[in-house]
């Protein structure tokens, strides 16, 4: 999203040469340029976007040189310390970055400490995380900062040892010399310590000498989570923050308008605070137990919200009225079709959740936050407070999928406390986070492909959605305000979408536009954005193209593919998984590609729709038609950690199958009917596949591609072609379950639903 | 206030707390044991998932005035010394298959896993792969395939 390429971060002066710079400090600190986003955009279609890019100039103009710097700090007990500027939100990022710096320093990964920094306005652009930019913008910065770190503890060894730096080997955390004398780290830290900030020049490991980048490592935090040690951000103690929660209206964006029993719900057991807010009623207690009582006890008549009366069906309407036209029909033969995905949530299983303590004159905020600059000028403004006195820590998050680049229940939280004068530790309930939440819009794609004989003419494809939210802009206050201006914000969301969209199939003149209504929802970007509905429905229609030109999946789409990369992974998993293989009825493969964030993958998906298989009996479950086979290979270019790939894939793959089979959110009269886990049928074990197989294609690239979110459009646009394969029928709304509503919906008065007693009763 | 009185992790603790407060804020806002998450408080999502007189069960349903001053509750942290080690053999299994991502989830997919196992063990059979697919522990970020690899490879240990 913030579009960095891999050399353009910290001054490349050479092929493998960078400046960096050691800094004043009593140990060892050496830094690395995380330069904003150069402006390699400026091709880019939209005016306003190119306003937006000349402000961003100006700012970095205005920036001093040395603030936007990263830092490695070598500690005095043998430890490496690098605060990330980015939301470690389950992606991996800390153990990537632990590598690359084990990577340059030649210290081991486990002396190496992640932490996630505070929010830093200096950075500007730059302490965003999203559009799977984390390695693609930090790759070089870090290894600079690192590599300079390794050069000032092997200068400073050279003096104790009284050798020459070029008979010193640094292994393992200790610089050895000829004679066999060795010194730690630790012990030079404050050796090799600089009394002034100076700038230095440094060359980074080769390729072909990397030990670590490369190769697969479990991650450096898993101990800590599999004991339950990991700490989130509801497990912080921050003394007095008590429990908190919000009773939230009925529909979409509801207002206060009277509580009829406030003094009441005061005097109940355990609360020690009710107040009313923009959002709701506000209850502080000493335990959650209690704040969920005594929501469920509020009696308050609601104004209305922002989607009154709308469901399903009126914004299809809605949709319609929008969609761009595609133009008249060509004389030559066309394919067709169009395409309807349903409001999905991206919550994730911690919900939106903060810590806040606002005093007169100051205010501390815990929360993951992917835009924390934004989050704090924020949360400033509406406090009243200089920026200067917002402290925002970036706790370890539970899960994003894109939920986490807003800072709602933050925003919230620091509200709260300013009204009451105390520390509240804030929980949004599991119905809240369903109900009132951020969404995937609703989308309708409409594509019309012409052709003639075995050439493809023209490839159309209109996209029509509910008003995604970019309001996060690029992490930064000023560029989330012109993300919110009416024509910024078009301009912003058609860049994105653009920018996002590639055509990698040579299918002539090609054009996809987005066209947006209505910003009645809370809306966002959920993994992958854009790019699941799309590609969905293009890989359908590239099925129905390939059956009407008489070619088979695979091979049309190993003919079209625009670049030998592109085809080697799809001829990957053709291979891999035996495309081709004859399979009993009712039960079909499915193929499909996607390329985004400088990387490709693709998919190959076995599906069963048989009735004894879609009509398997689950409680309160939605069985449906069970992805039986995954095979998916992935090109990322270099893969720092191979392992860590593989398990972003498996997620994405697991999200895929979600969003083409059994999730998505029911709107009906202005509310989203779903408010439990049960409801909302993201995949359960029960719809995972049993056969899995991950390929992370060799490359000889220096340059790292993103991959948090890459594998979720391959994934949904196989399984969407496996089952129009398996069926006989394409299909043409998603997900394909959205139809049957598979449970009663829970009451919206109160928001809430009670706290189950009978929990003794399952102990199994 | 009330007192009500039970064993968590090995030792005996008494709270003061209204007799129908939830055993999940008991352990994480009364006595500070954060390790089961809340995801749901409908005993749905089982991030909660601890283990009651060595079975499974989810702390967000269950009023602390029905625990007995017998009765036994384990939550992950508590795990390990089940088996006298510093990892139970499934939190060694999760380590091996590197199964975590955001990590959310993982305490109480790990206690849903042990109970599991014993449960075949008692019934004197393997885990099956309708055992797997009747686990009803969301995550969110999809490590669902290496939980069910972890499972069985930390059933062989245990």
């Amino acid at each position: 999203m913030t579009g960095s390429n891999g050399d353009g971060p910290a001054e490349a002066i050479g092929r493998r040469r960078f400046l960096g710079y050691v800094l004043a400090a009593p140990t060892l600190v050496a830094a690395a340029e995380l330069r904003p986003t150069p402006a390699a955009d400026a091709r880019l279609p939209s005016p306003e976007l190119t306003e937006l890019l000349d402000l961003n100039d100006m700012m970095t103009a205005a920036a001093l040189p040395t603030s936007g710097l990263i830092s490695v700090e070598v500690n005095r007990d043998g430890t490496v310390s690098f605060a990330l500027p980015r939301a470690e939100v389950g992606q991996g990022i800390t153990t990537s970055t632990a590598m690359l710096i084990a990577e340059e320093m030649a210290v081991p990964l486990e002396r190496v400490r992640v932490t996630l920094a505070d929010a830093r306005p200096e950075l500007l652009f730059n302490q965003l995380t999203g559009g799977s930019n984390t390695t693609i913008a930090t790759y070089i910065p870090i290894r600079v900062a690192a590599a300079i770190a390794r050069l000032r503890l092997l200068a400073a060894a050279a003096t104790e040892l009284g050798s020459a730096v070029t008979d010193l080997t640094l292994k393992a955390g200790v610089i050895t010399d000829r004679s066999g004398g060795g010194i730690d780290i630790g012990a030079l830290a404050e050796k090799a310590a600089s009394m002034r900030t100076r700038q230095v020049s440094v060359e980074l490991t080769s390729r072909e000498s990397f030990t670590v980048i490369g190769r697969p490592h479990n991650r450096i935090d898993a101990l800590e989570a599999v004991t339950g040690r990991k700490k989130f951000a509801m497990d912080l103690d921050v003394p007095d923050a008590k429990p908190t929660m919000v009773c939230r209206p009925p529909t979409i964006n509801g207002k206060v308008g009277s509580v009829a029993n406030l003094a009441e719900v005061r005097t109940m057991p355990g609360v020690t605070d009710v107040v009313v807010i923009s959002t709701g009623v506000a209850v502080r207690a000493e335990t959650f137990g209690q704040c969920i009582d005594a929501v469920r006890a509020l009696r308050v008549s609601w104004k209305p919200g922002s989607a009154e009366g709308k469901s399903d069906e009126t914004v299809l309407r809605e949709l319609e009225a929008a969609e761009l036209p595609l133009g008249l029909r060509p004389p030559t033969p066309t394919v067709e079709g169009k395409f309807t995905f349903y409001f999905r949530s991206n919550s994730a299983l911690e919900p939106n959740c903060a810590i806040a303590d606002v005093r007169a004159d100051r205010a501390e905020i815990w929360s993951a936050l992917k835009s924390p600059i934004v989050a704090k000028q924020t949360i400033a403004a509406k406090l009243g407070l200089p920026l200067g006195r917002v402290t925002v820590h970036v706790t370890e998050g539970g899960g994003s999928f894109g939920r986490k680049l807003f800072f709602d229940a933050a925003l919230e939280a620091a509200e709260v406390s300013q009204r009451i004068g105390k520390p509240v530790k804030l929980m949004w309930h599991r119905a809240d986070d369903s109900r009132q939440g951020r969404t995937h819009s609703m989308a309708t794609s409409r594509v019309r492909v012409a052709y003639a004989g075995d050439t493809v003419l023209s490839y159309k494809q209109r996209h029509t959605s509910v008003s995604t939210d970019l309001g996060h802009g690029l992490g930064e206050i000023i560029t989330a305000m012109a993300a919110r201006l009416p024509v910024g914000d078009i301009g912003f969301s058609e860049t994105f979408f653009q920018l996002s969209q590639a055509m990698s199939y040579d299918f002539g003149v090609s054009s996809r536009l987005l066209s947006e209504t209505d910003k009645g929802f809370n809306t966002g970007s959920m993994r992958n954005v854009y790019s699941p509905d799309v590609t969905c429905a293009r890989e359908l229609i590239v099925d129905r193209l390939a059956a009407r030109m008489g070619k088979d999946p695979y091979r049309f789409r190993h003919d079209f593919l625009r670049d030998d990369r592109s085809r080697a992974v799809l001829a990957k998993v053709a291979e891999a998984g035996n495309w081709g293989r004859p399979m009993p009825a009712d039960t079909a493969q499915g193929i499909a590609f996607h390329a985004e964030y400088k990387s490709v993958s693709a998919a190959l998906v076995e599906i069963d729709c048989r009735p004894e298989t879609v009509n398997r009996p689950i409680r309160d479950g939605v069985t449906g038609p069970r992805v039986t086979k995954v095979v998916f290979a992935v090109d990322v270019g270099l893969a720092v950690n191979p392992r860590g790939l593989e398990a972003q894939m498996m997620g994405c793959i697991m999200d895929g199958i979600a969003l083409a089979l059994t999730s998505s959110l029911h709107l009906r009269d202005g509310y989203f009917l779903e408010a439990s886990w049960d409801n909302y049928f993201y995949t359960r074990q029960w719809n995972t596949p049993p056969e899995l197989q991950i390929i992370v294609m060799p490359s000889a690239s220096e340059k790292p591609g993103g991959a948090g979110e890459l594998g979720v459009a391959a994934s949904m646009a196989a399984v969407a072609c496996a089952y129009g394969r398996a069926t006989g029928t394409m299909p043409t709304s998603f997900p394909i379950n959205h139809g049957t509503l598979s449970f009663t919906p829970k009451p919206t008065i109160p928001p809430i639903p009670p706290s189950p007693t009978d929990g003794l009763n399952h102990a199994r | 206030m009330p007192e009500h009185t039970f064993r968590v992790n090995g030792e005996q603790v008494t709270v003061n707390v209204a007799g129908d407060v939830r055993l999940l804020w008991v352990l994480r806002d009364v006595l500070g044991i954060t390790g089961p998450k809340y995801g749901c408080g409908i005993n749905v999502c089982k991030a909660c998932t601890s283990h009651l007189n060595g079975k499974a069960v989810n702390p967000c349903a269950i009023p602390v005035k029905d625990l007995q001053p017998t009765d036994e509750v384990t939550t992950i942290e508590g795990l390990p010394a089940k088996v006298g080690k510093d990892l139970h053999p499934m939190q060694q299994a999760w380590l091996d298959h590197d199964v975590v991502q955001c990590g959310y989830c993982q305490p109480g997919q790990i206690m849903a896993a042990v109970a599991l196992v014993r449960r075949a063990a008692a019934e004197g059979r393997e885990i099956t792969d309708a055992d797997l697919d009747g686990l009803r522990n969301i995550c969110r970020c999809g490590t669902y395939f290496r939980i069910r690899e972890a499972i069985r490879a930390g059933a062989e240990n245990m």
